[in-house]
Parts: structure tokens; C-alpha cells; sequence
């Protein structure tokens, strides 16, 4: 069955996001897609939806959304909350890395991510009609999305209704942490066209982010990677999200999911798969360090980050939230035990913990 | 066909560890990008067999091969191994592409720069349109932007250098020039080239899901000069989604 939610407030920096697409990279359409595919998964693990179904990507502020028809479970990955507003008016805290059922009438409202992006997934995921095989956004080229664009206040989304018990919610036994260390590259496919002395800077020295970054890429800025007499410009070849390229004034630019196929500048390395949902939680300011590594340390990499995954998924808890009223627990003596995460659902001042059970 | 003995040997280089570039050379030059469609429609031909197990999708440029592939499926250097190994097994493709005839109107307001370019090389506005319209291009490749296609075969007699300042907004569908090298917009978007004209057909339709891109690597590109009123009119077709594209291709003359 499915369920229509409504866009009330369109947020800051929304996008509706998948695994990317691919197969028309040939033609220049960027894959877009999850600036972190992680946290993409774990968002749609909360629901109960695969990894790579639609989401919305939260780079700054999320949007509020109000369920018109069905009953929807809203999943929240990253270090963003959110408020559910019921048709009796209660104001629920949702906290990050759980789940929030909305039956119809119900409001919720998704706060500013303060690191990085989040992701907000729906049960069944956001079916906007795709477009080259994918949902992506690519607003450039007004690709995929809401009719190409980013969600507006007034669209309508379509999602499944909530299989099961809707009285049951879902969280994170903990945060998902990425790893931490200097973000691991391979050199190439133009480290010939830098000095020994760039190439040892670049390996070895901070890199800042600066403030310009987008989806489509990253500016950093340090120490400057000279190129040697082969030159600052080359005959243009394929990137991936990830290369790094350095145009003539040897600050690097680290390109995103939203990249261009194929660049002109010469790229002296690209970002691991493991390591690129890091990319998506820098901020201006950070500081990168960067470490070559072999093709095996990198599928070694991504291979743990898989299992790593997997393993968090597979400690998802339902629990059933203290803002449903249990009359046999708010008579019983099980008052203690709501107060055990009082912190998580709670009416302004107000508080609503009525016998949590844990499920 | 397949010219074996010429050919000097590609390089495998990373990008990454879920992408290779086969590079055959470091040039715009048709010996190579001939390499370049040869290497490509053998990756074809494997994928449609299904042996290319684990690579997602290959994009080819003017010089290279990038395959993109998903670490978790197939092994890097198992992948690098077979690539080298194909490449040298690879022959060359002439431009094997469709042959286009495509409108564009190089009135003023179309083409901004067609009067500095002219001025620059001393010779008469009708001169540039001339030249511009008798040269048979050939797509190299397709980036930078969804349906952006590169084509070689400029006359030398109109290479100018990019634009000092780049231009923020380049209409979209602007037919533009730099270097020895002929393009199309199919967006608007920032550009540092020179304007000479604007076709009124959609350069690339994502709900043409087929052929999302008009041209592809190889085809070859003839650009026809149509004045305001016929650029207002088919303007108005194409965008009610009348126009039939393939009645831009040249009758029986596949290149």
C-alpha cells in the first residue's frame, strides 16, 4: 500500500538521492547520487528498505513533512533529529539514528545536520519517477529528482505505508563513526605531471577545505603542488569522484559526486571508495591529510567497511516509544523504566515517558 | 579494420581503486581516437557477451578508455590484466557514426562573437559562416556537461584561444568554438569559448531514455545555416516535442 507525504517546509540543501547512475557517463551525465552511501544505507536499514533505495540528502537543513495519507516510518541517519508534531498536537523529540512513525495528519520536523549531510529515508523509499535508472538529482541538467529539481514546499511524495506494527520504532544501538586517519587515495592517473617535492607535499602536509564546496566538488588549499615540465594542462581523460585534480595555481580540488566525466587538469590521485563518504562531512577549514595506498589495502578497505556495516545494521533495536500510551504500564509500577531514555521522546517540559518497553 | 603493427602500446593508469584509463595516447589526433572507438566497441561486443563481469560502464575521451568498475565484484589487477591484455589485441574504427545535418542560425543575436571573429581572423562575417558550414565535423567524445559533444575538424583558419574572461551564462544550445575544436552547448552553463551560433534543436533529452544524447562518439556533424524565422519555428517544434530528430541524418551517407 502506499503513502503521501507532503513537503510543508523544503529545508536548506535537500536533494533526492540513490546509488547514482550509471551506464550514461559515455554521454557526460554525472553519476550523482549519495554524497555518502553509508550513511545512505543506514538511513534505509532504519526502515526497513535496502540500502540503496531513494532517499532525501540533507546538506544543511531538513525539510518538514506531513504525512496526507497512509502511515509512514521517516528513518534519520547522521547527527540531525527532528520533532513529530501529532494531530493532538504533542511535540515528540526524535532523536538522530532512529526511526519516527507519522500516521495521517502527523507532522515532522527535521532540524539542521550539524556535521556534514544526513539522510532522511521513508519506508517502501522515495519514489519520485526515475530517470536514466536512477532517482538522483542532477540539477545542472534538471535530471532526475522532484521533475529535476530539488523538493519544494506543496510537492507530494510517494512512499509505502508501514508494514507490521506502527507502533514500533527502530534505532541505532550507536552512531555510525567512519573511519579516522588520513583519507587514503591511489596515486595516478597524473602523478607524472608533479614534482618529487608536490608529491611529497601532497602526501605529507595538511590540505584546509575551504568554503568552496558543493556536490559537485571540493577547493582545498595548502601547499602548493607544482607541476613539473609536463605541464598544467593535459588533453582531457576520464575522472571519477574522488580524482583529485590541480589546475595551474596547484591547489588541489577534490571532485564529488556530482563531478564532470571526464577534466583537462592533471589528477595526481583519487580518494578510496572506502574513504569517500568522509569527503561528505568536512568542513571549510578542516584539515585533510592525505596516504597512498595499493589496490589491495583498498579493497581491503572497502571490504571492511561492508562487513562493518552489516554488522551495524544487524543491531538495529526496535523499541516502543514512550509517547504511545500503554494504560497497563501508566498504572503499573513501570514508571522507572520509561525514565530510563526520557531524553528522546518528550513533550516541551512535558514529560511523556509512559513505560517504555524495550523490545 | 585492424591495423596491428603501428601501434605503439597503451598505458594502464589508476584512477582509483574502482576505475582504469587505457590511454593510447596524449593527443587530438584521428590515429588515436581511432584506437580509442576500436577499444570501446570491443568492450562492447565482450560486455554484450556477457564477459565483462564487475565493469559498471566505460567512457571513452579523445586519447583514452576509462572503465569504471565495482571493487567488491571483480578483482583491480585481475581487471587490469585483461584490459592491457585487450588493448593490445584491439584495432583501430574509423569514425563508424551517423552523418548530421544540423540547423543553425548565426544572426547576431545567435552568435555574439561571430563579428570579433571575424575581425580577429580579417576576414567577412559570411566567411566564418562559410567555413563553418562546409567543414564535415566528427565527435570525439562527449563530456564536461550532459550531451556536451567535442568536435574536431575546425579549419585552422578559425583557431582562435578561449575567451580571456569566460562568459557566466552561455545560452544553451550556443554552437561555440576554441582552439581547433568545435562545440555545442546543451545547457546553459558558464563557458569560455566562442559563440557563432545557436541551433534550435535539444541537444540531449532525458526522457528519451534510447538515445538520451543526439550525437556519440564518431558521428559526424554538418551544420546548416537557417535564418531567424525557421530557427523561431522549429524552435516552437522542438520544444512541443514535434521535431523528428532522425530526419537530420543524411540520407545514405553513414561515414
Amino acid at each position: 500500500m502506499s503513502a503521501v507525504l507532503e513537503i510543508i517546509d523544503a529545508g536548506l540543501a535537500v536533494s533526492v538521492q540513490d546509488r547514482g547512475r550509471t551506464g550514461y557517463r559515455n554521454i557526460g551525465v554525472p553519476v550523482s547520487g549519495a554524497l555518502d552511501p553509508v550513511l545512505m544505507a543506514a538511513a534505509n536499514a532504519l526502515v526497513g528498505n535496502p540500502s540503496d533505495v531513494a532517499v532525501l540528502e540533507v546538506g544543511l537543513s531538513g525539510p518538514s513533512l506531513k504525512a496526507l495519507s497512509g502511515t509512514v516510518r521517516v528513518g534519520l541517519s547522521g547527527e540531525m533529529g527532528a520533532q513529530l508534531v501529532n494531530t493532538r498536537g504533542q511535540v515528540l523529540k526524535v532523536a538522530p539514528w532512529q526511526t519516527a512513525t507519522l500516521f495521517p495528519g502527523d507532522v515532522i520536523r527535521i532540524g539542521g545536520v550539524s556535521h556534514g549531510v544526513g539522510y532522511v529515508a521513508l519506508s517502501g523509499g522515495v519514489q519520485v519517477s526515475g530517470q536514466l535508472g536512477s532517482r538522483s538529482t542532477y540539477l545542472r541538467a534538471a535530471i532526475g529528482g522532484v521533475q529535476g529539481r530539488a523538493p519544494k514546499v506543496g510537492d507530494r511524495l510517494q512512499c509505502d505505508a508501514v508494514r507490521g506494527d506502527p507502533w514500533l520504532e527502530y534505532r541505532a544501538r550507536a552512531p555510525w563513526h567512519h573511519d579516522t586517519g588520513p583519507i587514503r587515495v591511489i596515486l595516478g592517473p597524473q602523478e607524472d605531471h608533479f614534482t618529487p617535492e608536490a608529491l611529497a607535499n601532497f602526501l605529507s602536509r595538511p590540505y584546509a577545505v575551504t568554503r568552496d564546496m558543493d556536490r559537485m566538488g571540493l577547493r582545498l588549499d595548502g601547499e602548493k603542488l607544482a607541476h613539473n615540465d609536463k605541464g598544467a594542462e593535459i588533453v582531457s581523460d576520464g575522472v571519477a569522484p574522488g580524482t583529485i585534480q590541480v589546475p595551474a595555481n596547484g591547489q588541489p580540488i577534490v571532485l564529488m559526486a556530482d563531478c564532470q566525466t571526464s577534466g583537462g587538469y592533471p589528477k595526481i590521485a583519487t580518494v578510496i571508495r572506502a574513504d569517500l563518504p568522509r569527503l561528505a562531512h568536512v568542513r571549510p577549514g578542516d584539515e585533510l591529510r592525505f596516504v597512498a595506498v595499493s589496490h589491495a589495502e583498498a579493497a581491503a578497505a572497502l571490504r571492511e567497511q561492508v562487513r562493518r556495516l552489516a554488522e551495524w545494521i544487524g543491531m538495529i533495536q526496535s523499541f516502543r516509544p514512550p509517547g504511545v500510551i500503554d494504560e497497563a504500564a501508566l498504572y503499573g509500577a513501570n514508571l522507572i523504566c520509561g525514565a530510563v531514555r526520557g531524553d528522546e521522546w518528550n513533550l516541551h517540559g512535558v514529560n511523556l515517558q509512559f513505560g517504555a518497553q524495550h523490545v | 579494420m585492424t591495423t596491428e603493427l603501428a601501434h605503439p602500446p597503451a598505458r594502464l593508469l589508476s584512477v582509483g581503486d574502482a576505475a582504469w584509463t587505457v590511454e593510447f595516447g596524449n593527443a587530438i589526433d584521428p590515429a588515436i581516437h581511432g584506437r580509442v572507438l576500436g577499444f570501446s566497441s570491443l568492450l562492447d561486443t565482450l560486455s554484450n557477451d556477457g564477459r565483462l563481469d564487475g565493469v559498471v560502464e566505460w567512457v571513452p575521451t579523445f586519447r583514452s578508455v576509462t572503465v569504471h568498475f565495482d571493487p567488491l565484484r571483480t578483482d583491480a589487477m585481475a581487471l587490469h590484466d585483461l584490459l592491457a591484455d585487450l588493448a593490445g589485441k584491439s584495432g583501430s574504427l574509423s569514425a563508424a557514426g551517423c552523418r548530421w545535418r544540423i540547423p543553425v542560425c548565426f544572426d547576431a543575436d545567435c552568435a555574439p562573437d561571430l563579428d570579433e571573429v571575424a575581425a580577429a581572423k580579417g576576414m567577412p562575417r559570411e566567411e566564418v559562416v562559410r567555413l563553418m558550414t562546409e567543414t564535415v565535423f566528427t565527435v570525439y567524445m562527449l563530456g564536461f556537461l550532459p550531451g556536451f559533444p567535442y568536435l574536431g575538424g575546425l579549419p585552422e583558419a578559425l583557431d582562435m584561444p578561449r575567451l580571456a574572461t569566460p562568459r557566466k551564462v552561455v545560452p544553451s544550445r550556443s554552437i561555440a568554438i576554441a582552439g581547433r575544436m568545435c562545440a555545442a552547448y546543451p545547457w546553459e552553463s558558464p563557458g569560455g569559448w566562442h559563440l557563432l551560433g545557436r541551433t534550435p534543436l535539444r541537444l540531449f533529452d532525458a526522457a528519451n531514455a534510447r538515445r538520451p544524447a543526439l550525437l556519440a562518439p564518431g558521428d559526424q556533424v554538418v551544420w546548416q545555416a537557417i535564418d531567424h524565422q525557421t530557427f523561431d519555428a522549429l524552435e516552437l517544434e522542438c520544444a512541443a516535442g514535434r521535431f523528428d530528430l532522425s530526419s537530420l541524418l543524411t540520407e545514405g551517407e553513414t561515414a
